[in-house]
């Protein structure tokens, strides 16, 4: 599903330029449960970022489904986001303007589908979250929790092949953290690959993969016990 | 290309942003109300201006005599000039072609008397044309004619106000009234858009006057018409000309303003067209000024918002929207705003106007102020322009932020 190899990225500040990611090897394959382990500085959200078609690398090869992803312009990118791609932001990032129904809509506006049918289906996915009945409350009207399930729902309405999850729990307590996870988990159960950063032990342990980022380099991939457990 | 999400989008970020988009609405709509107001009240004066020379005739020219200044050919000064028919008939023969109207004028008062009501009135003793030259407007019969010149009737047209005075709602047409000891048929009654004065007038025969004063050839003023055809320099060169020849005629200094005068209504229009060009030049300069600001400012506040919606354009782009859907959105909306609060503006703007009507007519020479509909057009269309080129250029660079950098600011 994702495939990398010997990725590398830096950003240039003032003259000097910063080299984050300093040859990445990385191929996670359909279905699978992984997370991105580091310190801040270790380059997991540029990762993020690259997987996600939000920024562009350097040098080495990427493909997302098969597909090589060069030269892209931002409208193409904009088009594979859409279609293989579901975001979750760790501070939510939905519209405030906007209901949790209408929130969930957005991306398939862009995919332009009709209004009737695009709120048919995200009714159906907000159901999925257990949060049908928030349907027209604004985010503002909803706890931490609510707010990540909507984005949830929205990341996952496209259908799409790939979720990215940047911290996702990571302005939750405790409680909501599992509650937020076992959503996760119970995408991942379903098929969907799921690709997960974080910095909290407790919230990889809960990942089948885990590979960890120091200095822009895999210092390690391994297996977890729950995917041991299976 | 309608595309009723894209609208839904547009009304309910406008909606759920009604401070932003009043402001930036605001604006405009201020904008265009100036432009309006300041066209309006221009196209007033004009009004006015025309409308002040509108009592007598556009093409009016006199000859008027008083004494000399400048001793001339042996004659002294302070010798009075009397115009007689002769200089009448000369005037009238030697430049028909360029005369349209031709009457001559005695200036009397004269007392009128009918029944118990009487009082005195001016009187003026003219020819048939002059009807024309003082856009007299008959209510009731007719005017002088030139059978009435033939055979020196005593037949009068009497101003509306004279009218009134007295006979006051009763009929006068066909009545006879006292002139001055002789007995005067009453054959019109007239209005005049000069105002009172010119209503409560009276007009005779030139010739009967002349009768009545011992059969003498004396009349006090040449009223002419010049040729329509005549262009604005054509009939002031053709006035200089009148101007020139009388002066040598009547043996008058020919720098000698005091003892004759010509007054050209030609001088007088080129004048007002002249100054009507200027202030409508000031005017455009003033109102697009006034419009160029307004989208000046509509295009900073739609770099303020798109300031403030960085981070929405940033999760639109990150759930797929292209960079031609986020241009396309905020663009749709400024032209949008701009139009709706420039169609307000301008609306106000001609509701004002028509209120202010010919109220301030008499203290500030504004008469109907009101804007042409080539110039309503012209601010629709340069509205339209002015929000799309203030929505596209920052939603330009809107569309150019990466997501990343626009969901980074947290």
């Amino acid at each position: 599903m994702i495939r990398i190899e010997k990725l590398h990225k830096s950003y240039p500040i003032g003259k000097d330029s910063l080299h984050v990611l300093k040859g990445i090897d990385l191929h996670i394959k359909e279905g699978e449960f992984v997370s991105i382990m580091g310190s801040s500085g270790s380059g997991k959200s540029t990762l993020l970022n690259i997987v996600g078609l939000l920024d562009i690398h350097d040098e080495g090869d990427y493909y997302l489904n098969g597909q090589l992803i060069k030269d892209l312009n931002e409208k193409k990118a904009a088009i594979l986001r859409n279609k293989f791609l579901g975001f979750v932001f760790q501070s939510f990032n939905l519209i405030s303007y906007k209901t949790a129904l209408e929130n969930v809509a957005l991306p398939l506006y862009y995919k332009g589908m009709n209004r009737k049918e695009r709120l048919k289906v995200a009714m159906d996915y907000l159901d999925k979250v257990g949060l049908k009945d928030w349907a027209s409350h604004l985010p503002s009207e909803l706890s931490g929790g609510q707010k990540q399930r909507v984005a949830i729902a929205r990341a996952l309405v496209t259908n799409p092949k790939v979720v990215l999850a940047d911290e996702p729990t990571g302005a939750l307590d405790t409680t909501t953290t599992d509650s937020v996870m076992d959503l996760l988990k119970d995408i991942n159960d379903e098929g969907m690959t799921v690709f997960v950063i974080t910095h909290e032990e407790e919230v990889a342990e809960q990942t089948k993969r885990i590979v960890r980022l120091r200095d822009g380099v895999i210092i390690s991939d391994t297996l977890t016990k729950a995917a041991k457990a299976l | 290309m309608f595309d009723l999400d894209r609208w839904r989008e547009i009304f309910q970020s406008i909606n759920k942003n009604r401070l932003r988009s009043v402001m930036s609405g605001f604006t405009v709509a201020f904008a265009i109300l100036l432009f309006t107001l300041l066209f309006g009240v221009a196209s007033g004066l004009g009004n006015f201006f025309k409308s002040a020379f509108a009592d007598d005739a556009q093409n009016m020219m006199f000859v008027r005599v008083w004494k000399t200044t400048k001793p001339y050919k042996g004659l002294q000064t302070g010798r009075a000039i009397q115009l007689k028919n002769t200089d009448y008939n000369y005037v009238t023969e030697e430049y028909e072609d360029q005369i349209q109207y031709q009457s001559a004028r005695i200036y009397k008062n004269f007392s009128i008397k009918y029944k118990n009501e009487a009082s005195t009135y001016n009187v003026r003793a003219v020819h048939p044309d002059h009807q024309f030259l003082e856009k007299t407007l008959m209510d009731e019969g007719r005017y002088l004619n030139n059978r009435d010149l033939r055979e020196k009737s005593k037949v009068i047209v009497i101003g509306r106000l004279i009218k009134k005075d007295l006979f006051g709602e009763k009929p006068a047409l066909g009545k006879r009234v006292n002139v001055n000891g002789s007995s005067f048929l009453i054959i019109g009654i007239f209005s005049d858009e000069g105002g009172d004065n010119e209503e409560r007038m009276a007009y005779v025969p030139v010739t009967t006057v002349q009768m009545m004063y011992g059969n003498n050839d004396y009349i006090s003023q040449i009223n002419l018409g010049y040729n329509p055809n005549l262009s604005t320099d054509a009939a002031i060169a053709f006035g200089k000309k009148v101007e020139r020849n009388m002066r040598k005629r009547l043996n008058i200094h020919p720098d000698d303003q005091s003892a004759l005068s010509v007054r050209n209504m030609a001088e007088a229009n080129k004048f007002v067209s002249i100054l009507m060009f200027a202030l409508f030049l000031i005017i455009g300069f003033i109102g697009s000024g006034t419009l160029v600001a307004g989208i000046i400012g509509i295009s900073n506040i739609m770099i303020f918002v798109i300031k403030e919606r960085t981070k929405e354009f940033g999760i639109r782009k990150a759930l797929g929207a292209t960079p031609g859907s986020i241009i396309g959105m905020v663009v749709q909306e400024s032209v949008l705003i701009t139009t709706l609060a420039g169609y307000f503006g301008l609306t106000l703007g001609t509701y004002i106007l028509s209120a202010i009507g010919n109220s301030l007519e008499e203290q500030y020479f504004i008469k109907d102020p009101s804007v042409s509909s080539g110039i309503v057009i012209g601010a629709t269309v340069v509205l339209i322009i002015s929000g799309l080129i203030a929505g596209y250029v920052p939603a330009k660079r809107a569309a150019r932020i990466k997501p990343i950098e626009a969901l980074r600011a947290d």
